[in-house]
C-alpha cells in the first residue's frame, strides 16, 4: 500500500487528512502591527510637539474666522477661478493649434508653450505686475486707452500670470488628449458630412474634455495654492492678509496656520467634487476609465526637453 | 443602366511608394462590385480615394453629376471649399473595418448624428428615422447601449445603419467582417446581403470570396495597384485569364 510516511515526515498522507471542520488560523502578520504602532507613536510625538511649542492656539482659533482672512480667502477663491477658466481656454486654443494643419498656427503655439512653460511662475506674476514699465499705456484703437498701471491692477496681473502659465500646461494636455481620440472617429464624422469644426465642436472635444477632465481637477487644486503667490504683488488675497497682519501683531506661524487650514479646507472640497465628477463621466462603460487610467500616467509622466 | 461613380486614372503615392498606378472604374445604379486581392494590392486605398478621405494624386472621381472635391473651370479642377467637399462625401456611405463608431455617444446618438448636424433635421425626425434603420440592422433593441458595450458584429451593424442614415447614393465598405470574430462575420454580411437585395449601389472591398460569388455583380481583382481582372463573378473567379490573378485565387480558395 502507499502508507508510508515514514520515508518523509514532509510528506501528508491521506489517512493523516483532517476532517471539514477542522480549526484554520490564518497567518498572522506582527510586522504590520509592529509598523503601525511605531508611525502611530511618531504623530503622537509630533502632534505634541506642536501642542507644547510656542504657538499660541487660541490665536490661531481666533484669526480663523477673521473678516480679513475671509475677504482673502475669498479673493484667493475668485483669482484661482478666473486663472483656471483662462487656463483652460488658453490650454483648448492653444491645444488646437498645436496639432493644425498650419505650420505658422503650429509654430505660435509651440512659442507659447516654451516660453510660459519654462520659465517660473513667480517670475511671470513679477513681469505681468510691472508690464506698465514696458507698455505705459494701453490702446486699442476705438476700444480701449488707458494708463497701463489702471488696467494691470494686482488682481489683474495675479489672474493674467496665473491662467497664462497654467494655459501652457494645459495646452500640452489638451494636444495629448486630442490625440488620443482615436483618428477613425473623425474620419467618420467626415464621411457623414461634418465640416473640421462640427467634428470638433461635437466629436473629438467632447471626448477630450472627459479624458482630461482628471488633470482639470488636479490643475483647480494645484491653482488654489499657487495662487497664494499673488501676495508678491500686493494682491490682497488670504497669505498677503495674514502677511499684513502678522507684520503687525507678530503672531506669524499662528496667522500661517490659518492660512494652511483654509487651504486644506479648500483642496479637500475640490478632491471630493473631483472624484464625483469622475465617477458621473464614467459611467459609459469600462473601455473609457481605461483610456483615462492611461491618459493620467501620460498626462503626468515629466516631458521630454525635445517635447516642450 | 446609369452610372452613379466613375472613377478616371485615379493614382495614388504614399512618399515614394506608388500605391495606385491610374485606376478606372465604373460603377452603375443599383449595382454590387466587390474589390478583391491581396492585402498591400491598394483597394482600401482606392476605396479611399473615391471618397476623398485620401486625396488622390492624379485622376479624378465623379459621382452623381458631380466631381468630388473639384470643380471643373475652363478646363481645369478648382479646389473645392472644405464645406461641399463634406456635402458630396455624405452622399457615399462609408462603413470602415474598425466601425468607427463615436465612443462618447449611444448607438442612437451615433445614428442621429449626421442627419441632425449635417441635415439639420430635427431630434424627433432623426430618432424616428434612426429607429427604423436600427431596426433594419438589428439593433433597435440596443439603441441606447454605448459602443464600448457592443460586440464587433454589433458595432458594424450600428456603423451601416449610422452610413444609411445619411441616405447616401452609394455605399462603401472597406473590409467590414476583417476585424471580426469568424463567428460574428454571419451576421454583418447577413445586413449587407439584405441591402444588396433591396437594390443598394455597394462598393465592397473585402477578402469574403464567398460574399463576392453570392452577392456580387461584377468583381475587381487589383494586383500591385492595378486592375488585373474584371467581371461577372463566376467568370472572374472560375477562370481567371492573368497567372498572378489566377495565383491569388488559388491561395485564398484554397
Amino acid at each position: 500500500m502507499h502508507h508510508s510516511h515514514s520515508s518523509s515526515t514532509s510528506a501528508l498522507s491521506l489517512a493523516d487528512l483532517p476532517g471539514p471542520d477542522v480549526a484554520i488560523r490564518p497567518l498572522h502578520h506582527p510586522w504590520r502591527w509592529i509598523s503601525g504602532g511605531l508611525v502611530i507613536l511618531l504623530l503622537a510625538v509630533i502632534g505634541r510637539a506642536f501642542a507644547v511649542g510656542q504657538i499660541q492656539w487660541t490665536v490661531v482659533g481666533e484669526f480663523l474666522t477673521a473678516g480679513v482672512i475671509i475677504t482673502g480667502f475669498g479673493w484667493t477663491l475668485l483669482i484661482s477661478a478666473c486663472a483656471l477658466v483662462l487656463g483652460v481656454l488658453l490650454g483648448f486654443a492653444f491645444g488646437i493649434m498645436r496639432l493644425s494643419e498650419n505650420p505658422i498656427l503650429r509654430f505660435a503655439a509651440w512659442l507659447y508653450v516654451w516660453v510660459f512653460r519654462g520659465t517660473p511662475v513667480l517670475l511671470q506674476l513679477l513681469i505681468w505686475f510691472n508690464i506698465a514699465l514696458v507698455f505705459p499705456r494701453l490702446y486699442i484703437p476705438g476700444l480701449i486707452d488707458a494708463r497701463m498701471v489702471d488696467v494691470v491692477t494686482p488682481f489683474v496681473a495675479a489672474v493674467l500670470g496665473l491662467g497664462v502659465n497654467e494655459g501652457s500646461y494645459l495646452t500640452e494636455v489638451v494636444r495629448g488628449g486630442i490625440s488620443s481620440v482615436d483618428k477613425g472617429q473623425k474620419e467618420a464624422a467626415h464621411t457623414l458630412g461634418m465640416t473640421p469644426g462640427q467634428t470638433m465642436r461635437r466629436i473629438i472635444l467632447p471626448q477630450t474634455l472627459r479624458l482630461i477632465l482628471p488633470v482639470l481637477g488636479n490643475s483647480a487644486i494645484g491653482m488654489l495654492k499657487f495662487s497664494s503667490l499673488a501676495a508678491t504683488i500686493a494682491m490682497g488675497e488670504m497669505l498677503n492678509a495674514a502677511q499684513r497682519i502678522y507684520f503687525i501683531n507678530g503672531a506669524v506661524i499662528e496667522l500661517l496656520f490659518v492660512c494652511a487650514v483654509w487651504y486644506l479646507a479648500g483642496t479637500t472640497v475640490l478632491s471630493i467634487g473631483q472624484y464625483y465628477l469622475e465617477r458621473h463621466f464614467g459611467r459609459d462603460g469600462a473601455a473609457a476609465t481605461r483610456e483615462r487610467r492611461w491618459f493620467k500616467g501620460w498626462a503626468r509622466r515629466p516631458v521630454a526637453p525635445g517635447e516642450a | 443602366m446609369t452610372l452613379a461613380v466613375k472613377a478616371v486614372g485615379i493614382r495614388k503615392s504614399f512618399g515614394s511608394h506608388e500605391v495606385l498606378k491610374g485606376l478606372d472604374l465604373e460603377v452603375a445604379y443599383g449595382e454590387v462590385l466587390c474589390i478583391l486581392g491581396p492585402s498591400g494590392s491598394g483597394k482600401s486605398t482606392f476605396l479611399r480615394c473615391i471618397n476623398h478621405l485620401e486625396t488622390p494624386n492624379g485622376g479624378y472621381v465623379w459621382v452623381d453629376g458631380a466631381i468630388m472635391g473639384y470643380e471643373l473651370s475652363r478646363g481645369a479642377l478648382e479646389g473645392l471649399p472644405v464645406k461641399r467637399l463634406r456635402a458630396q462625401q455624405s452622399q457615399l456611405g462609408m462603413v470602415f473595418q474598425h466601425f468607427n463608431l463615436f465612443a462618447h455617444r449611444t448607438v442612437l446618438g451615433n445614428v442621429i448624428e449626421g442627419p441632425m448636424v449635417v441635415r439639420g433635421l430635427s431630434r424627433a425626425e432623426a430618432e424616428a428615422r434612426a429607429m427604423g434603420l436600427l431596426e433594419q440592422v438589428g439593433m433597435a433593441a440596443k439603441a441606447s447601449s454605448y459602443p464600448s458595450q457592443l460586440s464587433g458584429g454589433q458595432k458594424q451593424r450600428v456603423a451601416i445603419a449610422r452610413a444609411l442614415a445619411m441616405e447616401p447614393r452609394v455605399m462603401l465598405f472597406d473590409e467590414p467582417t476583417s476585424a471580426l470574430d469568424p463567428e460574428l462575420v454571419g451576421e454583418v454580411l447577413e445586413v449587407m446581403r439584405n441591402l444588396a437585395r433591396g437594390g443598394t449601389t455597394m462598393i465592397v472591398v473585402t477578402h469574403e470570396i464567398g460574399f463576392a460569388r453570392e452577392v456580387a455583380d461584377r468583381v475587381v481583382v487589383m494586383i500591385d495597384g492595378e486592375i488585373r481582372e474584371m467581371g461577372v463573378p463566376t467568370h472572374v473567379l472560375s477562370n481567371p485569364g492573368d497567372p498572378r490573378v489566377r495565383s491569388f485565387l488559388s491561395r485564398v480558395l484554397a
